[in-house]
């Protein structure tokens, strides 16, 4: 797992796409900084500055609709386009040492893009007091709905060896994720749109981002993280006996 | 060693390996030989735990691929039809990688060294991949399947693309590693596996149709009723008295090589030797046999003689009489 972790890791940086999924967090978070935490009223032309970043953080979550699928979409349609998954598939480690490697090194990138965040609340801390623990709480947030975001980006990411359609898919999927909670709300019978409601990756994150810090949440995240990756092994799996 | 038994692989109705069973011993260099799409890669594939068989066994020194796989892959260096290779790293960068992965205990940077000798990387040690050229990548291939030093090598097609020079020495390294592992490795080409395996297993449309030693093998197929003799005289004329020699089924006159000089093919019913009677009688008109030499048989011509069995005498007086036809046209 390790030696596949750093070969990701490293193949990030040798193929750009770790450079452009940064560039692009970077100018998504600063921007959207920018915005919640430094607005000008309109009535005085005043700046106001707030520690306040939970607006910052919630916005966030549509970055990651189209980062993600960035991301994710090179880790395991890249093998299969040029037959180094046969290397990978015959070396003596488990498929799901394969899969985990791939799905921490891409997690990793993305930590590096949260981690920047942590950057404005720093610099805010200069101005006024920040609520640490709030902050912590919203990265914490992003941290998880990214690693289940990334497994799913895994996932559509196994089934094809066209990288575009990868990311397209991806793409699709995580959208789809989103508007759960929009599609259940018209939906009149009342068990199946309970269900849905729950399944909403954007409530379950917006409740980081009010400052509350619910463990079922955490769980969840962790939960469909671990759901498509485990999936993941198995379209793998099954293609050992299909070759398709 | 390796040891299949009744090895079976099927994509829906399709049977791309049929019931397939051999051993390979160790320090023996088996060779798998058959047409495109005979199933040479699948079961190569199947014994290396990227596919998994349909029904049957594969053991590896003892280790079961599907039931122990990660022991079984442990015992196998495997270069694929095309090399596994990560075009944006370096040579060096790839074989650490490699390394790591198969979670080798030797020490890295002597064991790496050695290898690259062996298969004569070392000069492009730090160079990208993608900018080797295709013998290189071959080279780089080959390396990574020995990192590990693993006890059974399987070889998928490791000449296809090369140039001549690069063939022979691709040929002299299989030797050298065969005296100390057990080499599989697949061609379509008979004279590569003559020249390089001590065993050949011949197999055709997923099923096994010889296994034998090259030698038998070579012996049971050659052609010396088959020859392309290249004679100066003239034309018309030398047909006529080559056909009449008693054995002879078909003369075709190929081109002209040389000024005057014809090349023939000539066939004679199988298990006749015409040389003899062909010196004498070319002789006898003061003609010359520039060159004379028994035509290969095709890999056709083989899994025609494996396949067919006994109605291949059959097919094979039909095939002359088709080309007397010809020659007839050619006469006239």
């Amino acid at each position: 797992m390790r030696a596949i972790f750093k070969r990701e890791v490293s193949a990030y940086f040798n193929s750009l796409i770790g450079y452009i999924f940064l560039a692009a967090f970077f100018a998504a978070s600063g921007v959207l900084f920018g915005i919640t935490s430094v607005t000008k009223s309109p009535t005085d032309g005043l700046l106001y500055l707030t520690t306040d970043m939970s607006g910052m953080y919630s916005i966030l979550f549509f970055a990651l609709l189209v980062l993600i699928p960035i991301l994710t979409m090179r880790t395991l349609s890249e093998d299969k386009k040029n037959k180094t998954d046969q290397c990978l598939l015959t070396a003596p480690i488990s498929l799901n040492a394969l899969v985990l490697g791939k799905f921490l090194a891409a997690f990793m990138i993305y930590s590096i893009g949260v981690c920047m965040t942590l950057v404005y609340a720093i610099v805010l801390n200069f101005f006024a007091e920040v609520i640490w623990l709030e902050v912590l709480g919203n990265v914490v947030g992003l941290l998880l709905v990214g690693a289940a975001f990334i497994s799913v980006g895994v996932f559509i990411s196994s089934l094809t060896e066209n990288q575009v359609i990868a990311a397209v898919g991806g793409f699709v999927s995580m959208c789809a994720l989103y508007l759960i909670s929009s599609i259940a709300a018209i939906i009149p019978i009342d068990w199946i749109k309970n269900i849905l409601m729950k399944l909403s990756f954007a409530d379950r994150y917006y409740r980081f981002t009010y400052g509350i810090f619910d463990f079922s949440n955490v769980l969840f995240f962790i939960s469909a993280a671990v759901i498509f990756l485990f999936l993941t092994v198995r379209v793998l799996e099954r293609r050992r006996w299909t070759n398709s | 060693m390796i040891e299949v038994k009744n090895l079976c692989k099927s994509y829906g109705d399709k049977k791309a390996v049929d019931n397939i069973s051999f051993k390979a011993h160790d320090g023996e260099i088996l060779g798998f030989l058959g047409p495109n799409g005979a199933g040479k890669s699948t079961t190569m594939n199947i014994l290396t735990g990227y596919l998994s068989s349909s029904s049957g066994e594969a053991y590896i020194n003892g280790h079961e691929i599907l039931e122990n796989p990660i022991e079984a892959k442990k015992e196998i260096g495997y270069l694929p039809e095309f090399p596994p290779l990560y075009m944006d790293m370096t040579v060096k960068e790839y074989l650490y990688f490699i390394y790591e992965l198969k979670g080798v205990k030797l020490p890295r940077n002597t064991h790496l060294k050695e290898i690259c000798e062996l298969v004569k990387i070392d000069h492009v040690y730090n160079r990208m991949i993608k900018n080797l050229s295709k013998g290189y990548k071959q080279r780089v291939g080959v390396a990574q399947a020995l990192v590990g030093n693993p006890n059974v090598l399987i070889l998928d097609e490791p000449t296809v693309g090369l140039d001549p020079k690069q063939i022979i020495e691709i040929r002299t390294l299989i030797r050298k590693l065969g005296k100390n592992h057990t080499v599989i490795l697949s061609s379509h080409i008979l004279s590569e596996v003559q020249a390089v395996c001590d065993r050949v297993v011949v197999i055709n449309q997923g099923k096994i149709v010889a296994d034998d030693t090259a030698d038998n093998l070579s012996n049971a197929l050659t052609a010396d009723h088959k020859l392309i003799a290249r004679i100066d005289g003239p034309r018309e004329e030398v047909i006529k008295v080559i056909s009449a020699i008693p054995g002879v089924v078909s003369v075709l006159a190929d081109m002209q090589r040389e000024k005057g000089v014809w090349e023939y093919n000539i066939e004679a019913v199988e298990g006749t030797d015409i040389r003899r009677e062909l010196n004498r009688r070319l002789a006898a008109r003061n003609w010359y046999i520039m060159s004379l030499r028994s035509s290969e048989l095709t890999l056709e011509d083989i899994f025609l003689r494996l396949t067919m069995g006994e109605s291949v005498d059959e097919f094979i007086n039909k095939k002359a009489s088709d080309l007397d036809d010809d020659g007839e046209d050619e006469k006239e």
